[in-house]
């Protein structure tokens, strides 16, 4: 990684700790808050790619277990990787560097929908093929109740991915920053 | 951020990545053995490491003041499903946690925190990636947290004086794009000084 990219890497795990300066809503039953921060993994790679977005959030989650108060609410610490929220937590470098790999691989003809559609299979579907049965586990409620629960997330993902999509064009467009792969 | 609190207690004196594996391993040994007296022994633990810190009863409460309806909640679902003894445990376990994790902050400055975790982080030097350059990054996540505080508070001055301040999109785009042409400048100026993280000690 040349300086620029750890500059890169760093700004984007700035990011996402920023987003969590919006003070978030905690849902009944799973215990998992609503957060802007959710929309740090799909800035992250839809702007700074794979390499650099997925090495960002790794550091983000890195910093968090060190038990640095960067996660929404000003907590931190083991024991968010640990609790209901975890699995979503973890899978958000997974997350920035797929969102990043596709977006780069569809860069010269990517239409607003395909871009929603990345951010979606990324943002969405992966963390919570992941989140789901982790809150079950952590929760120790049943599989659909974990889903049913977490089903109140969409509306608020919906919207991020819209937000994400819009904001990322415009500064991909002000500030080309990515490569096609 | 959690303030750090000064002082010279055993706390305070305990190197940085004994503490952080400490809470590592007190948080692997409670999930991989939810037991109520594991749970509540974590707890009075650290309760005893709080008065050891001298830390104020007032950081002690401002640590558990954001998790409290999480706690709340997951007791009460916890009691309705499975006893209060499952929820008894849920909810001393995460607090447990949470406040040990708060006192690896309230105890130990930045730096020695930023520094423990390169030290820390050695063994990926086989794997490709540079102690040196993750410390780097780390340090420069830290200080880019309260630049983009100040950055959105300005653009969001300017954006009100457009009449734009309903807006997210037209908050978020120039904030970023001032922040990616910073990060450029700050690349470019690291470079300048020669800096070599193959050859840097810290």
């Amino acid at each position: 990684m040349s300086t620029r990219d750890i500059v890169f890497v760093a700004l984007f795990a700035a990011l996402t700790a920023a987003l969590g300066l919006f003070p978030p809503v905690t849902l009944p039953v799973v215990g998992v808050p609503i957060t802007a921060q959710s929309m740090g993994p799909m800035l992250a790679g839809a702007i700074a790619g794979a390499k650099r977005g997925g090495a960002a959030l790794a550091l983000f989650v890195v910093l968090v277990c060190a038990g640095l108060p960067l996660m929404a609410g000003g907590r931190g610490g083991l024991g968010i990787v640990m609790g209901p929220g975890g699995g979503f937590v973890l899978m958000w470098p997974v997350a920035a560097f797929v969102i990043g790999f596709l977006v780069e691989r569809n860069l010269k003809a990517l239409t607003v929908w395909k871009e929603a559609l990345i951010l979606v299979l990324g943002g969405i579907v992966l963390t919570y093929a992941v989140g789901i049965p982790w809150i079950a586990a952590v929760a120790r409620i049943d599989l659909a109740k974990a889903a049913i629960g977490s089903a109140w997330f969409l509306p608020g993902d919906a919207v991020k991915v819209v937000l994400a999509v819009l904001i990322a064009r415009a500064v991909r467009r002000a500030y080309p920053t990515l490569q096609p792969r | 951020m959690t303030p750090y609190v000064p002082g010279r207690s055993p706390v305070h004196r305990c190197p940085p990545g004994a503490k952080i594996l400490t809470l590592v391993a007190a948080g692997t040994i409670l999930f991989a053995w939810p037991r109520l007296d594991f749970a509540l022994a974590a707890l009075a633990g650290a309760g005893l490491l709080y008065g050891l810190a001298a830390i104020p009863a007032r950081l002690v409460l401002a640590q558990l003041r954001p998790l409290a309806w999480i706690l709340a909640v997951l007791a009460l679902v916890q009691l309705a499903l499975d006893g209060w003894q499952a929820g008894l445990l849920v909810a001393a376990r995460l607090a447990a946690l949470v406040l040990l994790a708060g006192l690896v902050t309230l105890t130990t400055r930045s730096s020695d925190l930023i520094e423990a975790l390169q030290r820390g982080l050695a063994w990926l030097r086989p794997l490709g990636a540079n102690p040196a350059k993750v410390g780097l990054a780390i340090a420069l996540t830290l200080r880019f947290i309260p630049v983009l505080a100040a950055i959105t508070a300005e653009v969001r001055e300017a954006q009100r004086a457009r009449g734009l301040e309903g807006s997210l999109v037209a908050l978020a785009v120039p904030v970023v794009v001032r922040m990616l042409k910073m990060s450029d400048d700050i690349a470019a100026a690291i470079d300048a000084r020669s800096y070599d993280p193959d050859r840097a000690d810290g």
